[in-house]
């Protein structure tokens, strides 16, 4: 049995998580991420669970890793300035090892911008935002059924891979009602826990430890210094930092297939839109106007770990167009794995591509 | 097909909540597809305030309104900000009690803030009488669906009073006419 309902894409991010059994959320309320807040603040206690405004977004991340320890699922939602403030602990959860979930419901910037418009200017900074090499997952959706599913996904990966998860959504998707089905039970696979006999931070096949929970019996020291598999600090042993960095980022990339989510539409066209998020709608509406023409469109719902295998699918691929809410960041990415042209169809301000936008485009580039 | 209808008014009015009930009224109770979107802005207590609906049998893509076939208007400054510029093809329900501009396009007048509280003793229903007029001029979504929307999104306690709003609009929708 499913239900249906009319529900604004942050309404559809909350319940996704509550569904997927997060019981923390710490945050500083932030426009357009707000009623993400205002749910979880409403639904939280009547789980049992844990509703905590913070007095700042660092503080914020703080409280979901230390909740993440106690083996609750938890997350935070915020937009442009909170995620910059975010990036230090964001990095301490990559260097711990933390699974946590982070909800950025893009506005336009930088600095406070435009509290109220949609942008998608930060999914280098989700990527990248941190010091220090590292790797992450980042999902995107383009409706508020995907704000639905791909939160409660990302509480999965976050458990399966030890990392922060991002739901890298915009204030379109985030703001708008729209038609959608919910699930009765959502699917969670939880984490591994530590094995008797095995050190906290020693990696099992797939380069992942299991996970200490405090409470369980554990002693175990966890600290963003370069640390050994005991989880005692040990920074100036080059082979010790080396290999736990390589680690963190090739637990991740080493999974890009298994952690792609993407959609195919028309693999043997000619002119290809790769797009993520709200321009997605936009692409979706050229390819139902035009439906005999020879257009493609890869719909990426995971960006980070780029899956660049999904470009190969595109065989007869002539050029690859590419709508953002940014000033190209993942056209550029996809610019490093294809020999084809990739043309950025660059959208700042805060209003969405329009269809004659995009039909324009595949105009000019023929 | 695919309706876009723009409601303007200023903030306080229901702008957003009308917006709202007419879609979940067409997702929840008539089985077709609507987007819902509004305009965030400072002004949202006293000025300006705008809200859109894309309805349509069809899943729906581009979820931005661009060319609105139906307008909701319930004040001047909406009327000249918002619904001014409808094309001469398109429906205006206004309020005749606060609007004194007239669109080109078909519009039906109907004194929705001045029937909601002289009649109904409360000016806050005025929304609801647009949208029961609404309804009754466009049939858009079902006076059935309407009326369950109704009661799924205002406060307990006041269903009664809402459902005599909506009525009350479908009723000056039905002598009102349509001027051109």
């Amino acid at each position: 049995m499913t239900k249906l309902e009319f529900w604004q894409g942050n309404t559809a991010c909350a319940e996704g998580a509550l569904a997927a059994g997060c019981r923390f959320f710490g945050c500083y309320p932030i426009t357009p991420s707000t009623e993400v807040a205002e749910h979880m603040a409403v639904k939280l206690p009547k789980k049992n669970g844990i509703f905590i405004q913070m007095e700042d977004e660092i503080a914020s991340m703080a409280a979901i890793i230390g909740a993440s320890w106690t083996g609750m699922r938890a997350m935070t939602a915020t937009s442009g300035p909170g995620f910059s403030l975010m990036m230090e602990n964001i990095g301490f959860a990559a260097m711990t090892e933390t699974p946590c979930v982070i909800v950025n419901i893009q506005r336009g910037g930088p600095s406070t911008g435009q509290p109220t418009m949609a942008a998608q200017g930060d999914m280098m900074q989700c990527r990248f935002g941190s010091h220090g090499d590292y790797s992450v997952i980042a999902l995107c959706p383009a409706s508020v059924q995907e704000m639905y599913e791909l939160t409660a996904r990302a509480f999965d990966l976050a458990d399966q891979y030890r990392v922060p998860v991002f739901l890298m959504a915009d204030e379109i998707i985030g703001h708008m009602r729209e038609r959608i089905t919910i699930p009765d039970k959502v699917a969670q696979t939880p984490r591994r826990e530590l094995e008797k006999g095995v050190l906290p931070f020693q990696p099992d096949a797939q380069l992942i430890p299991g996970f200490a929970t405090f409470g369980k019996g554990y002693g175990v020291h966890v600290t963003g210094l370069t640390h050994d598999e005991q989880g005692y600090p040990c920074t100036t042993n080059p082979k010790v930092h080396a290999a736990l960095v390589q680690r963190l980022v090739d637990k991740i990339e080493n999974a890009r297939t298994a952690i792609a989510d993407y959609d195919v539409v028309n693999p043997d066209a000619e002119q290809v839109f790769v797009a993520y998020g709200a321009p997605v709608r936009t692409v979706r509406q050229v390819l139902h106007d035009n439906p005999r023409a020879n257009i493609g469109l890869l719909q990426l719902r995971t960006v980070w770990p780029f899956p660049e295998h999904a470009l190969t699918i595109f065989k007869h691929a002539k050029v690859f167009l590419v709508p953002e809410l940014n000033l190209g960041q993942i056209a550029r990415e996809i610019d490093r794995h294809v020999k084809v042209p990739v043309v950025s169809l660059p959208k700042l301000g805060g209003d969405l591509h329009t269809p004659s936008d995009l039909v324009a485009a595949l105009e000019a580039h023929k | 097909m695919r309706h876009e209808i723009r409601f303007s008014g200023f903030g306080g009015q229901g702008i957003i909540l009308s917006a709202v009930i007419l879609g979940r009224a067409a997702v929840m109770y008539d089985n077709k597809h609507a987007v819902q979107t509004q305009v965030y802005g400072p002004e949202a207590r006293g000025g300006a305030s705008m809200s859109a609906v894309i309805i349509d049998e069809e899943p729906i893509f581009f979820p931005k309104v661009t060319m609105p076939d139906i307008y909701v208007i319930m004040s001047q400054e909406g009327f000249e900000k918002y619904g001014a510029g409808a094309p001469e093809d398109a429906v205006m329900v206004l309020d005749s009690s606060l609007v004194h501009s007239r669109p080109k396009c078909t519009c039906y007048e109907i004194p929705a803030t001045r029937e909601a509280k002289q009649v109904l003793g409360r000016d806050i229903v005025a929304n609801i009488v647009m949208l029961g007029a609404l309804v009754r001029v466009t049939g858009i979504v079902s006076e059935a669906a309407l009326e369950k929307a109704i009661l799924d999104s205002v406060p307990k306690g006041t269903e009664a009073l809402n459902i005599k709003a909506m009525k009350k609009g479908i009723e000056l929708a039905a002598t009102a006419g349509s001027k051109p």
